[in-house]
């Protein structure tokens, strides 16, 4: 991977960052719909830097202690779409900077409690509202997002009438002037 | 030849067409209902044909399919316009219209909901009126209706079966006293009909039915319609304006193309049926010489008393799972407060019904906006959560508004709706009373956490070209029939003088088997 710091022009051709992650232990349901541990993903217009901080970002913005960095950089992913606009690339770009002075440093190396202030107070910012609505989105509507929150998707597509259906016990059952017949299953 | 293929095709010079703007259940069953007649329809639908093959079981991407995305915009006093300034509505723009999306509830109005004014009074700040027709004038439509819609509960056919979403309900219900529930008057097939599946309970009725098993007018009236040989469908076709002759007589309808040409169609009488927000827009974008404040828009009333019923939905988190989302997304109602009972501290009622929404739509709508370690806990719990939706009555207010907002174009250079909403204080008591029952009906049943959602964009766009009996106080006759204009016929819920406080499109539907009895009359004597 080249280390070469490049130009504007050259974002527009793919930033030619990677960013890169394996995934936690704890990440059980997702690992089994995924075909390997490791996850990368290719930037176009956002550096690694850039990329590491929305997608912690996003985390504090959504804190799912068990759901792995790699759903969250889906919400990378989309936001380094997004960057194509320079309006967007700027509005990102700037925020990090900005983000990292008042961290006299870094705010990726702030404790979280301090990241979180930082966030919050960031409120109402359009740079808030972009990682926000992009996070809402991406974070919570994709495959590994469904199997690790227990949401079958796209897979309940043949029906549930077979396979599942009805299937919960802490309740009285129905009565059946208030519910009906399963088509197909014989008159009890 | 497929069943979507035009069997017969109308010059565009034809002046003996009725042509119909829009395809869903207002439009799509007129179609259906006059070319049984052997009257010939053009009908004209903005969006393109997606069929079951095409649905899309994953709840964004199918947005993207399904929703009308052009621009439009939100403004006024409710959240709908901070959370989804782009996104007043949630309807769609595809051939079948928002009976793609639609749930499939089917619930006639009551009684006393026709007489609005004459039973709640003059309240201050709502604009009430009585329709200008009765219950009983409806009923034979709505027995009609029934049978077209394949209702269960009505006509011998059995109800659907409770799924987990709707057990909690029931059994809340029961603790509550509530003796109204059950898995209610669905369109949705609980057995096979009519060459349709019953319903498979997948859960993605908002996303269209791959089975076909919720009525649509996609799998029935409109290839029903196609097949006479008197109906032509065109889509891709977003009618730009409606064109008068010195008369003052509808005359043509002009729409651009899929590919942006404009075209026109000449009519003998032109039926609007593009839902509450583009039915307006399209007649405020017909203003001309004669018309300068619109087309049907003496009174002033087009685009005025929106109404959106009044809504919200309440979440429950339980100890034990629930997986709302196997099986219908309304599978029960509980009518016990759709009545008039003023003691409530407001007129109208209201219902409750299942809702579900996957893990996607959860996100976005549960409270929109919302971030931090509170809404990722709901979110959590997810697979335990249990919801329902209130529908209940909004009342009309001439300040709750489609108007034109001409500092946005669409793709054809059109100004686009801007809706404004206001909540009235009846409608903000009848909303704080449904949180309190649907808090107090999940606790009832161990819910450890009820989160109170607001209102969704609004898939209920009602009484923006409403029916009165003088020509002064709203747009269009008993019959549909714009008072102004005796060949301009407003088709859809727009219609509506007053909201009621059921899913309106049975009785949309009923009103639009009426309107093909009534256009066909008034054809045989000439008078159109």
């Amino acid at each position: 991977m080249s280390e070469t710091v490049l130009s504007r022009r050259g974002f527009l051709k793919g930033s030619g960052a990677v960013l890169m992650g394996t995934l936690a232990a704890s990440s059980g349901a997702i690992a089994l719909i995924t075909p390997s541990r490791s996850w990368a993903l290719e930037l176009r217009h956002l550096d690694e830097h850039q990329s590491r901080t929305l997608l912690q970002f996003s985390r504090h913005l959504y804190p799912h202690e068990t759901l792995d960095d790699a759903v969250y950089a889906l919400v990378v992913k989309d936001l380094d779409a997004a960057a194509e606009s320079e309006d967007t690339h700027a509005l990102l770009a700037d925020s990090v900077k900005q983000l990292d002075a008042e961290a006299d440093g870094r705010w990726l190396d702030l404790d979280a409690d301090e990241r979180l202030d930082r966030v919050a107070a960031l409120e109402g910012t359009p740079f808030f509202a972009k990682v926000r609505s992009t996070a809402v989105v991406s974070l919570y509507s994709n495959d590994m997002a469904y199997a690790h929150f227990g949401y079958p998707g796209p897979k309940g597509d043949p029906g549930y009438l077979y396979r599942g259906f009805n299937d919960l016990h802490w309740l009285p059952d129905l009565p059946a002037s208030a519910s009906g017949p399963i088509p197909g299953a014989s008159a009890s | 030849m497929g069943q979507y293929d035009n069997q017969k095709t109308f010059a565009a010079d034809d002046d003996s067409v009725v042509v119909i703007v829009g395809s869903g259940a207002g439009g799509g069953t007129l179609a259906n209902g006059l070319a049984q007649k052997g009257i010939d329809v053009v009908l004209l639908e903005a969006g393109d044909l997606h069929t079951p093959d095409d649905f899309i079981a994953d709840e964004w991407p199918s947005f993207t399919q399904l929703a009308w995305n052009d621009p439009r915009t939100a403004s006024g006093e409710w959240r709908v316009a901070t959370d989804f300034p782009q996104l007043p509505a949630w309807i769609c723009k595809t051939v079948g219209g928002s009976t793609v999306h639609w749930a499939g509830a089917s619930l006639r109005l009551q009684k006393h909901e026709f007489k609005a004014r004459s039973t709640y009074g003059d309240i201050d700040g709502a604009n009430l009126l009585d329709w200008p027709i009765t219950l009983a004038e409806l009923a034979p439509y709505y027995d009609q209706a029934e049978k077209k819609l394949n209702v269960t509960r009505t006509n011998g056919l059995p109800g659907l079966p409770g799924n987990n979403n709707f057990k909690v309900m029931h059994a809340g219900a029961k603790k509550l006293g509530y003796t109204e529930c059950s898995t209610g008057h669905m369109a949705i097939n609980s057995i096979n009909k009519d060459g349709r599946h019953h319903c498979m309970q997948r859960g993605f009725c908002f996303q269209g039915c791959k089975f076909s098993a919720k009525w649509s007018t996609l799998f029935t009236e409109i290839p029903a319609a196609l097949a006479t040989g008197h109906a032509e469908m065109r889509t891709g076709a977003h009618v730009a304006r409606i064109e008068h002759d010195e008369k003052g007589q509808a005359s043509a309808v002009v729409y651009f193309d899929r590919d942006g040409n404009t075209r026109r169609q000449k009519a003998r009488a032109v039926a609007i049926a593009g839902n509450s927000i583009e039915t307006p827009r399209l007649l405020l974008n017909s203003a001309s010489e004669q018309f300068p404040d619109g087309l049907a828009n003496g009174s002033g009333q087009v685009g005025r008393n929106y109404m959106r019923h009044t809504t919200a939905s309440v979440y429950g988190v339980f100890e034990e799972p629930v997986e709302m989302y196997k099986g219908t997304t309304m599978a029960g109602i509980i009518s016990d407060e759709s009545g008039h009972d003023t003691s409530r501290g407001f007129a109208g009622g209201y219902e409750f019904e299942t809702i579900s929404l996957g893990l996607a739509f959860t996100a976005a709508f549960l409270n929109p906006g919302a971030w931090g370690a509170d809404f990722a806990n709901a979110m959590d719990h997810y697979r335990h959560m249990a919801g329902m939706w209130i529908v209940g009555e909004d009342l009309p207010q001439e300040r709750n508004r489609v108007s034109l907002n001409h500092d946005l174009k669409d793709q054809h250079g059109l100004p686009v709706a801007d809706v404004w909403y206001a909540d009235h204080a009846n409608d903000a008591a009848m909303r704080e009373h449904a949180y309190k029952q649907g808090t107090a009906l999940y606790e009832s049943v161990g819910a450890t956490r009820v989160y109170r959602t607001p209102p969704y964009p609004s898939t209920h766009n009602l009484g923006t070209c409403r029916m009165s009996e003088r020509a002064e106080d709203g747009v269009c006759n008993g019959h549909g029939q714009s008072h102004e204009i005796a060949n301009l016929f407003i088709s859809d819920g727009s219609q509506f003088t007053t909201s009621a406080a059921e899913n309106p499109t049975l009785t949309i539907v009923s009103l639009a088997l009426r309107q093909a009895d009534y256009i066909a009359g008034r054809m045989d004597k000439r008078a159109i």
